[in-house]
């Protein structure tokens, strides 16, 4: 695994800096204005091919090489991600795209008191971050697959991430939830771990090394699922002040009685946390990810006034989410 | 990172008053564990490798056995389900400050969740060699915030007693490092790129520790104590101070000293 090492060479690097003074990078407010201005599609129901397995295509990719060769090189700065982006699928013009970034500091969640990573307050970032969000079988995947390559084309290099898919905690997480006995505070904390780990390994040296990382779903899942199953919410916001504000958050909201047709016609069963079989909620698997999907749903509703959450219509084809998705972030990348 | 409460949600907007009122009860109800929510009683030992900490605990331990307690030991970093991930990742010395931290928290939460809240439900005496002090000091030391690391571990019940064993730097490396065990790459701090020795590495790590444990022994009430004191004065001190904590007609009865080898 020597681009594992690699990338972890630079983090231990930044490790050496942990006993300098304590100083906060602080989030300072309000990221740009976006307006949802999806125009309505024309194609039929959009085949929905999301991609469950928590594969790590991605992570073991060509472009994940070059990241770490990009890490190995040096530090990160606005015009390192032209050289490290050159290489890539990307295309003949990404380099000058990828550079013409602007560098800038990054913002942390958290307040004036705590969050953010410490260690990590002196940095720079070229890249941007982008969340797709939303519930099972929404389309998240199949959009993050059809924006990846209209990125790339448009000469982008581009990240991948989603959650479990850490190297060192992703498949222990996957290992414990076959463990049933396993705590409601217990798992949250599991998450928070495999997502610190992807991001300081994964999403802050692509973002250093200029790239778009577009992230799988992020810290809103996660503390959605926590209220859900009883956590406090503060405890939750708390817990994640260490991570970075996204630069665009997209969630497609789904009706559950939508979604639900959804996953049978991708598998014909439920998956048993994504139906919250382990709340309790009914003994009919239908019923309880109904109520549960509602839940969650409800959450993302609260969630979406805090964290300056897009909500985009997911019940719409495909096509139709994916023609305003690219027209909102190409825009946005272009004044970036 | 603003309270739940701070703003009216938007599914607050919707179910009215009534809904507001009702995700505020279900935040209520959320509240962390306090000390008198429970019969049992959580008694725990700080301090750094070599401080004598754990033989006295297994003391304690006997003395409430001898004397017929229901007992529980539990020690940091131990739970099956968490360790063989945290040890996957230590064996590639790829864990960062904050993911070191949340490993080690998913590993206390698991424990906590699983046996130490339970069990003082159950009205047993927890003993917990180590407990949310240990994270406050070492992942402070790595560089964590301070505060937030509070926040992470908020939901930990408050220990009726906290013994703390201060014992000289040096006294505390003589015992452990008389031997020349090898020393492990996080135990020695060497993430830290302290010194290139890591035995000098491992003392530089520990003194800064020492620091984190004394800047916080006032504000969360540790029993101090001198761990170079004979092992047997230092197990009658704490064995008064934990008679105080049980029942009235049981106090009496109550041996001080476990005759012969229990």
């Amino acid at each position: 695994m020597g681009d594992f090492a690699s990338v972890r060479d630079a983090s231990g690097a930044v490790v050496a800096e942990a006993h300098a003074a304590y100083g906060r990078v602080m989030h300072d407010g309000a990221g740009e204005d976006y307006e949802d201005d999806d125009a309505p599609g024309d194609s039929g129901a959009g085949d929905i091919t999301e991609e469950y397995s928590d594969s790590h295509a991605y992570y073991d990719s060509d472009i994940y090489r070059q990241l770490a060769v990009a890490e190995d090189a040096g530090t990160a700065g606005g015009s390192r991600g032209a050289g490290a982006g050159g290489g890539a699928d990307a295309g003949g013009g990404s380099s000058s795209n990828v550079g013409g970034m602007k560098s800038r500091k990054p913002k942390w969640y958290g307040t004036k008191k705590f969050g953010g990573l410490h260690y990590l307050r002196d940095i720079e970032i070229a890249g941007r971050l982008i969340v797709i969000e939303g519930p099972d079988a929404s389309g998240r995947s199949t959009q993050i697959e059809l924006l990846t390559t209209q990125l790339e084309a448009e000469g982008y290099a581009v990240l991948n991430t989603g959650l479990t898919r850490s190297e060192i905690i992703g498949q222990g997480i996957l290992e414990a939830k076959r463990n049933i006995s396993l705590g409601v505070r217990t798992l949250a904390m599991f998450y928070a771990a495999d997502f610190a780990d992807q991001l300081e390994h994964k999403i802050i040296p692509a973002l250093q090394a200029g790239y778009v990382v577009l992230a799988d779903r992020y810290i809103y899942t996660l503390m959605a699922r926590n209220t859900v199953r009883g956590i406090r919410r503060s405890w939750s916001g708390n817990l994640y002040s260490f991570a970075l504000v996204p630069d665009m958050t997209f969630y497609l909201d789904v009706d559950p009685y939508v979604l639900v047709h959804r996953v049978f016609a991708k598998r014909q069963s439920l998956d048993y946390y994504e139906s919250g079989a382990d709340m309790g909620i009914s003994k009919n698997m239908y019923d309880s990810f109904i109520k549960y999907q509602q839940r969650l749903a409800r959450e993302f509703g609260i969630l979406e006034q805090k964290y300056d959450l897009n909500i985009i219509n997911g019940n719409r084809p495909t096509d139709a989410i994916n023609a305003g998705l690219k027209k909102q972030i190409l825009r946005y990348l272009s004044k970036a | 990172m603003m309270s739940a409460s701070s703003r009216p949600s938007a599914a607050d907007g919707e179910h009215g008053a009534a809904g507001q009122a009702g995700a505020k009860k279900a935040e209520a109800a959320r509240r962390r564990p306090r000390r008198g929510d429970v019969p049992g009683k959580l008694i725990v030992v700080e301090g750094i490798d070599g401080s004598g900490k754990s033989t006295q605990l297994l003391l304690l331990e006997k003395w409430l056995r001898y004397n017929m307690f229901e007992v529980f030991r539990t020690e940091w970093n131990s739970s099956d389900i968490v360790r063989s991930i945290t040890s996957k990742g230590k064996k590639k010395e790829a864990l960062t400050p904050t993911t070191f931290s949340l490993l080690h928290a998913t590993d206390f939460a698991d424990r906590f969740e699983r046996h130490i809240l339970p069990l003082l439900h159950a009205g047993y005496f927890v003993l917990a060699d180590r407990y949310v002090y240990t994270a406050y000091a070492r992942d402070v030391t790595r560089g964590c915030d301070p505060a937030w690391i509070r926040k992470v571990y908020d939901f930990a019940i408050k220990p009726d007693i906290t013994f703390y064993f201060r014992v000289p730097l040096d006294t505390a490396m003589d015992r452990i490092l008389s031997g020349r065990p090898k020393l492990k790459f996080y135990e020695a701090g060497a993430d830290l790129n302290l010194s290139k020795d890591l035995y000098e590495s491992f003392r530089i790590f520990q003194h800064r520790i020492v620091e984190q444990y004394e800047a916080m022994h006032k504000r969360e009430s540790f029993v101090v104590m001198d761990a170079t004191m004979p092992i047997h004065e230092q197990q009658m001190i704490m064995r008064s101070k934990v008679r105080k904590l049980l029942p009235k007609k049981l106090k009496k009865k109550t041996v001080l000293e476990v005759p012969g080898h229990v």
